[in-house]
């Protein structure tokens, strides 16, 4: 497998093509046959990569490729001396990053299939700029995955950082949309500052930022499990990068604004790939936090209060996508929480289940969106289910899994996390628990809301109505209306390409928990030993006595009976259920109970409908401090700076009078002495002669002069 | 054969003599042809340099003392070539359309440009006092000659009079510091002078021949106070042979410079660092501040180009293998960005507009974008942005700076290129953000994409993958006779 790194660079040319010539050449099916063909062809290769790995005996799955050097050695200070900065273009192929891989060019490719109709309504060249940003999206995110090493994942990290920007503000004529973008990328900065931190606090402690030559060294270190130490800082520097881009508490407030971009975007980068990156990262490092375990601890609680946070905002927002954005932060809370727990198996594979079931659900709030004509209030929806059958089975497999209903994925890997945080800490788990219900109440009232109970939305005209006004267009205006732009015929089934994405999807969102069916139901947890090998320090180095607590989390599975486990599965269903059927009483049969509910509990609705008002308190803080620190510095840029700068300039300006004064009377008056009588006659040279060229010898020669001076008479 | 001389000899200098015969083929080629075959000659000229290229590249790994010791082929010597080889490639394919706007001469116009570079050649292999000044006078004609190309143009002539009064001016001073080095030691071999003057404590003359001679290469890279001349020539020369003179002449003077400092006064380092390290801070903020208010634009890049000199003066001072590693890593790359950033004012200037005010890059974009991305790509990079080739130049430079113990240069240099990104990025200002202005459509000859093709691809590529060069530089590096080796790193 030495080509993996063509990965990441099929999507890149597929980028570079649509981008230099897509804008302005191509036609709408050449864009979207280049996006697609290298999505295509990076996704074939990704399944051959990853067979290749799997006829591997197991403890030997990991391939090593570096394609050329990158910064030669430099010498810079580490804790040890100094050291040598090299870093390769290199790329590593285990388990992790090999399931990542099939995730993010799998759902890249159904995304960028469901998008060529998505996005039919742009224009060419937007068109072709979308297709272009979603390549290089899947480019960058490629490159995180595969990097060998902490600098090339850097890369690929802040890529997908620049291309979410991009995406998020692509209708960029609507400010909502502008500035999300915006907050999403300062937002991001602020967690990239701590990653960048951590990543020179690795090269200062271990003198590597290779992933593997890290985790050898943090193996042989001891745990850090009295006190707070450098391992400790590198991993609380690195959570902070996480929190950033997996949108974590306090870093979580981008993730719902940036659903003003393209519902595809919401579904590629805000549920599938871009925001378990900081998932992926931890799982990557987890042998440096497995010797952290006050920041792993501090991990679990951070995931645990965003799962609970996020998820109780979900239930009351009205917007679909809103809800949808919610859940996912709620549930990359979750995979923290795994992770925190020591579970990394577990947070990878719910990250995997994940991916399926939140593209499907993004996708299939995108194909209402469409057929509500841009739409996106669930009170203006309802009785959806008889226009567009296919996208409302597809939602309810979707929304099946993330509730927690075997046998869809959500079960199995959701389960596995509350099983291992049952293990590690009792009072995490009653709020994962909780949390669960709760997702399954805003999942089931969304269905509800949508799908169900009586047409709430406007009229609209009849089709026949329609084409008599459009007439004259003929095949466009049927064009039109399969799309739902232009004259809106009232709800009804996406195309093709979108209806069948969503099939796709919920098949792996049926299919996709079925690796990770648990023991105690007769299953053999194949992802978890599969993946296990990227967590620890592989066998063959000298990894001392610290390797064996690497998995703590995992090895405590056959300490508590299969009777247990099988118990509190048996909880957490009746958990999603409970939630089902007070979705189902409160928005189906007796929807006048919400309304009594909300004037009982006023304050709480309040609170919760304006989302903690975290957005406020941010505004009121840190925006308000920024702006009034940046007003600050305006100010003292005008009255100090610009002053200085003006004094500069006076003192320029009383320096050049006096040179030259000294100009017009000391050198021209010297040349006039010795050339007055020539000048005359000279008059066409007198320009050269007398401009300016004495000065420039003149200055030379003082330069000389103080040189000389200055080295015999001082020196 | 006179007694010496074999035919190793001409061997070695194989490059220099394909140049030679090339240069005369394109003064023939220019009488056999009619004026409406003239872009034939560009080719031609482009043939001479690939083939002078072609045979200079077994010369990679030599390193040998030809003509009696007068020459030093070694790797330090190819590395310069090709950067000289390199600049002259792009110069003449920046030249064809603006030699068909003006009106000019083809011919000799070439065959200069030619001749320039072979003074260039011989300034780097040079290891004797001599043959170094006569590289030096062979480029600095050829200068003149060509500053004053415009002939109906005021301004061009009256930059090539004072170039040409100047230059014969610092090429007094800078004589009479060799003659006193050849007085006080009774060589002109740089090797030798080394070892003849490098007993007891430096003599008052010694110290005085080291201040003249720096003068007087302070004059050839535009150091300040040596740099009157600089914008006035830059503004007033046609375009391609600003280009060329900011870069190629620059690149040979430093070539120059680190052979008569590094290999023949290495024993002197505590006379003249700190007289490099204040010409460099000087030279530097200088060049920064009077950029900031020019309208010109080649007159901007003039003293963008002085600033330059500062910078890679970085690399003198820091008196350290890394330190001219770093250097010769910045002169390749600045051979990219300089040059690219020409190219594109060179192809402003049409029949109705001058093209070198800032104002003429107005609206660039909406004109001719890929010729304004290629421009932002340039000011970035010579601003020292950082996936840039700028970027990695400066961060060599200002590490060995560090390493060397000089943490305060590094520290004024990187507050310069701070300064510098204010008239940087006003370029693209202006072409981003301001409304367009009339003028016939900007073209791009086939020779001129080529030019800012090449100029883009060795920006882009060293800026993301350096090591190549990197290793290049840093063998080439460790041929120079005098340089301390293994520094320690402990200063750090």
């Amino acid at each position: 497998m030495e080509i993996i790194w063509l990965i990441p660079l099929l999507p890149g040319i597929g980028a570079a093509v649509t981008g230099l010539f897509g804008i302005r050449f191509f036609s709408k099916a050449q864009t979207a046959f280049v996006a697609c063909t290298s999505m295509a062809l990076a996704a074939l290769l990704s399944i051959y990569a990853f067979v290749q790995l799997l006829a591997l005996p197991a403890e030997a799955r990991v391939y090593f490729v570096v394609v050329a050097p990158w910064i030669p050695a430099i010498p810079l200070e580490t804790a040890g001396g100094i050291g040598e900065f090299a870093v390769d273009w290199g790329f590593r192929l285990d388990p992790l990053s090999g399931m990542m891989i099939l995730i993010v060019s799998g759902i890249g490719l159904l995304i960028h299939l469901y998008s060529t109709s998505y996005m039919h309504g742009e224009s060419s060249g937007g068109y072709a700029r979308f297709f272009c940003y979603l390549n290089l999206f899947c480019s960058f995110m490629l490159t995180l995955v595969l990097g060998s090493n902490f600098l090339v994942m850097f890369v690929g990290w802040e890529g997908v950082g620049l291309c979410s920007y991009l995406l998020i503000g692509f209708w960029y004529h609507k400010q909502s949309a502008t500035d999300a973008g915006k907050k999403a990328f300062l937002v991001n900065r602020i967690g990239d500052w701590g990653f960048v931190l951590g990543i020179f606090l690795v090269f200062f402690t271990f003198g590597t930022i290779d992933f593997e030559e890290v985790m050898v060294s943090a193996a042989a270190m001891p745990i850090e499990a009295a006190g707070f130490g450098v391992i400790s800082l590198i991993c609380l520097l690195l959570f902070i990068g996480a929190t950033g881009k997996s949108a974590q508490i306090p870093l979580y407030v981008w993730l719902p604004d940036a659903m003003e971009g393209p519902t595809p975007v919401s579904a590629l980068i805000h549920a599938a790939t871009m925001v378990t990156a900081g998932v992926y990262m931890v799982c990557r490092s987890a042998t440096l936090f497995t010797h952290a375990p006050m920041v792993m601890t501090g991990v679990a609680i951070i995931g645990a209060l965003t799962a609970l946070m996020a998820a109780s905002i979900g239930l009351l927002q009205t917007d679909i996508k809103r809800v949808l954005a919610y859940s996912t932060v709620s549930q990359l809370g979750y995979m923290f929480l795994a992770t925190g727990v020591g579970a990394f198996g577990a947070a990878a594979f719910h990250l995997m289940t994940h991916a399926f079931f939140k593209a499907l659900l993004f996708l299939g709030s995108g194909s209402v969106i469409h057929a509500m004509d841009e739409e996106q209030d669930m009170r203006a929806m309802g009785g959806l289910k008889l226009y567009m059958p296919v996208t409302f089975v597809t939602m309810l497999v979707g929304t099946l899994a993330i509730a927690g209903i075997p046998p869809f994925a959500g079960f199995f890997s959701k389960d596995e996390i509350l099983f291992q945080t049952f293990l590690h800490n009792r009072a995490l788990w009653v709020i994962a628990v909780l949390t669960a219900g709760m997702t399954s109440f805003y999942m089931f009232r969304l269905m509800a809301m949508t799908f169900y109970g009586k047409y709430r939305g406007p009229a609209w005209k009849s089709a026949a109505v329609g084409h008599d006004g459009a007439d004259h267009h003929g095949a466009d205006a049927g064009e039109d209306a399969d799309d739902g732009h232009g004259t809106w015929h009232g709800p009804h089934e996406s195309p093709a390409p979108m209806t069948g994405t969503l099939m796709a999807l919920a098949i792996g969102a049926i299919v996709a928990g079925f690796v990770g069916i648990p023991a105690a139901l007769g299953g053999s947890n194949a992802i978890e030993h599969f993946l296990e090998p990227s967590f620890v320090v592989s066998a063959d180095h000298d990894v001392g006595e610290a390797s064996g607590v690497a998995l703590a989390g995992a090895g405590g599975e056959h300490e508590v009976s299969h009777g247990m486990e099988l118990g509190l599965m048996i909880l957490s269903i009746f958990v999603a259920l409970g939630g089902l059927a007070l979705a189902h009483r409160l928005y189906l049969k007796q929807p006048e109970l919400a309304g009594a509910w909300k004037a009982r509990w006023a304050g709480v609705h309040q609170l919760l409908f304006n989302k903690y008002y975290v957005d406020e308190m941010y505004q009121s803080t840190v925006v308000r401090g920024t702006m009034s620190g940046g007003r600050g510095l305006w100010r003292f840029d005008r009255r100090v700076v610009d002053g200085a700068v003006n004094g500069s300039s006076w003192l320029t300006l009383v320096s050049s009078w006096c040179s030259g004064l000294f100009d017009r009377y000391v050198v021209d008056g010297a040349v006039n002495l010795v050339g007055w009588s020539v000048s005359e006659s000279s008059f066409s040279l007198r320009r050269i002669q007398t401009g300016l060229i004495q000065n420039y010898a003149l200055t030379m020669l003082i330069g000389v002069f103080v040189f000389v001076s200055l080295y015999l008479l001082v020196g | 054969m006179p007694p010496g001389f074999s035919a190793a000899d001409f061997y070695y200098i194989l490059p220099e003599l394909v140049l030679v015969a090339g240069a005369l083929l394109v003064l023939v080629v220019d009488v056999l042809t009619s004026r409406q075959q003239r872009p034939l000659l560009g080719w031609v000229t482009i043939g001479v340099l690939l083939a002078t290229m072609l045979t200079l590249l077994p010369f990679s790994d030599v390193d040998v003392l030809a003509s009696r010791g007068l020459l030093a082929i070694d790797g330090f010597a190819f590395f310069f070539k090709l950067v000289f080889l390199l600049t002259a490639l792009v110069t003449v394919l920046m030249s064809s359309s603006y030699l068909e706007v003006e009106g000019l001469r083809a011919g000799e116009y070439y065959f200069l440009i030619l001749c320039a570079t072979l003074g260039m050649m011989f300034m780097a292999s040079g290891i004797d006092l001599v043959t170094i000044f006569i590289g030096l006078e062979t480029m600095a004609v050829a200068f003149y000659i060509l500053t004053g190309y415009l002939k109906p143009n005021r301004q061009s002539n009256e930059a090539a009079v004072k170039y040409f009064l100047l230059g014969a001016f610092s090429l007094g001073i800078l004589l009479y510091g060799m003659s006193i080095l050849y007085g006080l030691s009774g060589t002109t071999n740089l090797r030798e002078l080394a070892t003849v003057l490098a007993t007891g404590e430096p003599s008052t003359l010694l110290i005085v021949a080291v201040v003249l001679v720096v003068s007087g290469i302070g004059f050839k890279i535009a150091a300040v106070p040596f740099h009157m001349w600089a914008p006035d020539v830059y503004e007033g020369a046609p375009t391609p042979i600003t280009a060329f003179l900011s870069v190629g002449s620059k690149a040979a003077s430093f070539a120059m410079l680190l052979r008569i400092f590094m290999e023949g006064l290495p024993f002197l380092a505590e006379v003249w660092q700190p007289m490099f390290w204040v010409l460099a801070v000087v030279t530097m903020t200088f060049g920064n501040l009077a950029a900031l208010t020019q309208s010109n634009i080649k007159r901007m890049l003039a003293y963008s180009s002085i600033a330059h000199a500062g910078y890679i003066l970085i690399g003198v001072v820091a008196n350290s293998s890394r330190g001219v590693t770093a250097l010769m890593i910045y002169l390749m790359l600045y051979v990219f960005m300089q040059l690219g950033a020409f190219a594109v004012v060179v192809m402003l200037r049409r029949r109705d507009v001058v093209g070198d005010e800032l104002k003429d890059l107005s609206g660039l974009y909406f004109r001719y974008p890929v010729a304004a991305c290629a421009m932002l790509f340039f000011m970035l990079s010579l601003g020292g942005i950082p996936p840039t080739a700028g970027f990695m130049g400066k961060f060599w430079l200002f590490s060995a700076a560090i390493e060397s113990g000089y943490i305060w240069l590094a520290v004024i240099g990187v507050i310069n290129s701070a300064i510098s990104l204010y008239y940087y990025v006003r370029v693209v200002v202006f072409m981003w953000l301001r409304e367009e202005t009339l003028g016939s459509p900007i073209v791009a000859s086939p020779a001129m994409a080529l030019a800012l093709t090449v100029a883009l691809v060795g920006a882009v590529i060293f800026g993301v993958y350096p090591g190549p060069l990197f290793e290049l530089a840093e063998s080439s590096a460790q041929s120079l006779g005098g340089v301390i080796t293994g520094v320690g790193v402990s200063s750090f």
